[in-house]
């Protein structure tokens, strides 16, 4: 089984945040399912259950910040990103304070937990508040990493889409990476495809399985949706002329839209699919159901690459 | 009357006037809302926080959050006369790229703690500041200040049941009940009950005063200060309007600029009683 994201968020909170005293923890009563609680049992002084009062956490740790800590704000991406994001917006994002958001069980991995649980707009909320860096890890070695840079590097606010599960992994131990630059998984010349979260290890599934049959498909890792790496995009449509985005998050929004918008603004016309959830309420079922019956799995992704290049064929001939 | 209590009437007044003026000037904002707690504000400005506006960062500074954001004017006045910044930036009200937006800003003005606007989030945040000064051991006190009719917002509750249980006796709310909200009457649009019962069910420490009365609130604080082991909260009974005969137990002058009549006779009525206070 591979490692879930939440466990690794877990323990590299607690280590990295162990290291410095600055770091503070708040959840909403989901610390045994966020994580969170690795870093509570460890450092209690430093870790504040709320209870079940998200806006209170938020706001609370805008207040943190104000005094010179780096609070870790975990529950649900689907409450933060809606019960908390007046304090997101008015507070956090308007005052750049140094709060992480943390949004676990993003996407579908709530499964059987059904619709309410399920979060499909987190990257769309928090995309739009000015100045709010917006990032999904795919893999074990990013998360880690993304940890580590949000206690010891980076300064402002921001958010991160955390996977209940886990895929993969991508990368090998110590990989780097920077943010708001995509990452390269591999390369190829007949189309690209960009993804974040754990859709990044199904697309590089289906790119394995493309290039079984002769086509040759680049893989970008866009673990941060904002700042967008533009630059990748362009160059990708104008060195392999077709895009697909792939994200586990509503079409409407996310990845794909933000992808869209440098396309559309860049005048780079080549042919374009999201895959996504389209506009729709989810159900219960188990993670890999959920997957399969929402268009999100290696199948439909081969798919969706297999008809854009066969768009960009098309417009040829 | 002591020199120092005539003293901050005498303030409290000329706080009114300059936040008249600022709105008069913008020709929009807040009035009403910053006279009720007028008392409040000189109160805490010149006479019981601890800060040194030459160094607005100050760790050990007592922290202010003026939850009800929106009566900012006579909040900015204080701070300019406290000397935070020139008397003259407070024209800068309300204008473009001013310091001095329509609710504060802690990046933009010098003096202001915390970001305000969204009602009912300021005592969250005075929450998670004071819970902070306790861990790093800090001597400072963490005020809030909040609308009676903010506290219709769910987050004031769930930051008052937290600062009840976690004990948090350095933070000190004041609750401006002027009993008017943006749209009518409290007691019309959702009526708050026994308010001192509410917060002392949330295990707060609860006192009631006038809060037009400057000694009841200067003993209110340091009563709440003595008190150990529970937040305290102030509810402290005003008018909103107070000091100008139209415009008190008026809600409509909660967001209004006056006519050229309507400023020149506020500044005549406030301009007595800052002669009444000289």
């Amino acid at each position: 089984m591979p490692e879930a994201l939440r466990d690794v968020y877990g323990e590299s909170l607690r280590r990295y945040g162990l290291a410095n005293d600055r770091v503070v923890v708040l959840d909403a009563d989901l610390a045994t399912s966020t994580k969170s609680v690795l870093f509570g049992k460890a450092c209690p002084d430093r870790f504040f259950d709320v209870g079940i009062a998200e806006a209170n956490m938020v706001s609370m740790a805008a207040g943190f910040a104000a005094c010179g800590y780096i609070p870790f704000v975990n529950t649900f991406a689907t409450f933060i990103a809606s019960i908390g994001a007046v304090s997101a917006k008015c507070l956090i994002g308007y005052s750049h304070l140094n709060v992480r958001l943390m949004g676990g069980n993003n996407g579908l991995t709530g499964g059987y937990d059904g619709a309410t649980h399920h979060c499909l707009d987190d990257i769309n909320v928090m995309r739009g508040i000015p100045g709010m860096l917006v990032t999904s890890p795919c893999d074990p070695v990013q998360m880690d990493w993304l940890v580590q840079t949000l206690i010891d590097d980076y300064r402002g606010p921001a958010y991160v889409s955390i996977s209940r599960m886990g895929a993969g992994p991508v990368y090998k131990a110590g990989e780097r990476f920077t943010l708001g630059k995509a990452k390269r998984v591999c390369a190829g010349a007949d189309a690209t495809v960009f993804a974040c979260g754990l859709s990044v290890p199904r697309a590089l599934e289906a790119v394995d399985r493309l290039r079984q049959e002769g086509l040759s498909i680049a893989l970008w890792d866009m673990f941060t949706l904002k700042p967008l790496d533009e630059e990748a995009v362009r160059d990708a449509a104008r060195e392999t002329g077709a895009i697909v985005a792939v994200e586990e998050h509503s079409v409407l929004g996310g990845l794909g839209t933000a992808v869209a918008e440098v396309l559309a603004e860049s005048g780079l016309a080549v042919p374009f699919r999201r895959v996504g959830i389209r506009d729709r309420y989810t159900e219960s079922g188990s993670y890999p159901q959920l997957v399969e019956a929402f268009g999100l799995g290696v199948d439909a992704i081969a798919d969706a690459v297999r008809q854009t290049v066969a768009r960009k064929k098309g417009a040829r001939g | 009357m002591t020199e120092e209590i005539r003293t901050l009437y005498r303030i409290s007044y000329q706080l009114r006037q300059k936040a008249v003026e600022m709105v008069y000037h913008a020709k929009t904002g807040h009035i009403a809302p910053g006279f009720s707690m007028a008392e409040i504000i000189a109160a805490l400005y010149f006479s019981l926080l601890r800060l040194n506006p030459d160094e607005p960062r100050w760790a050990d500074r007592d922290r202010f959050v003026l939850s009800k954001g929106h009566a900012c004017p006579l909040y900015y006045a204080a701070l300019a006369k406290r000397g935070y910044f020139p008397e003259a930036d407070l024209m800068e009200y309300r204008m473009l790229n001013s310091k001095l937006p329509g609710h504060p800003d802690m990046r933009k003005c010098p003096g202001v703690d915390m970001t305000t606007g969204s009602l009912g989030n300021g005592i969250a945040c005075a929450l998670g500041m004071a819970l902070i000064g306790r861990k790093d051991r800090r001597a400072h006190y963490v005020y809030a200040l909040a609308g009676d009719g903010e506290l219709q917002e769910g987050i004031a509750w769930e930051a008052a049941l937290y600062a009840g249980n976690a004990g948090l006796d350095h933070l000190i709310l004041i609750v401006d009940r002027n009993r008017l909200q943006s749209g009518g009457s409290v007691s019309e649009i959702q009526e708050l009950g026994d308010l001192a019962e509410k917060f002392r069910l949330n295990r707060w420490d609860t006192q009631t005063i006038d809060g037009h009365d400057i000694p009841a609130v200067l003993a209110a604080v340091e009563t709440a200060k003595r008190r150990a082991g529970a937040p305290s909260v102030i509810i402290a009974d005003t008018v909103k309007g107070k000091g100008v005969s139209f415009m008190e137990n008026q809600y409509l002058w909660h967001m209004k600029a006056p006519s050229d009549q309507e400023y020149a006779q506020a500044m005549a009525e406030l301009e007595s009683a800052v002669k009444r206070y000289a």
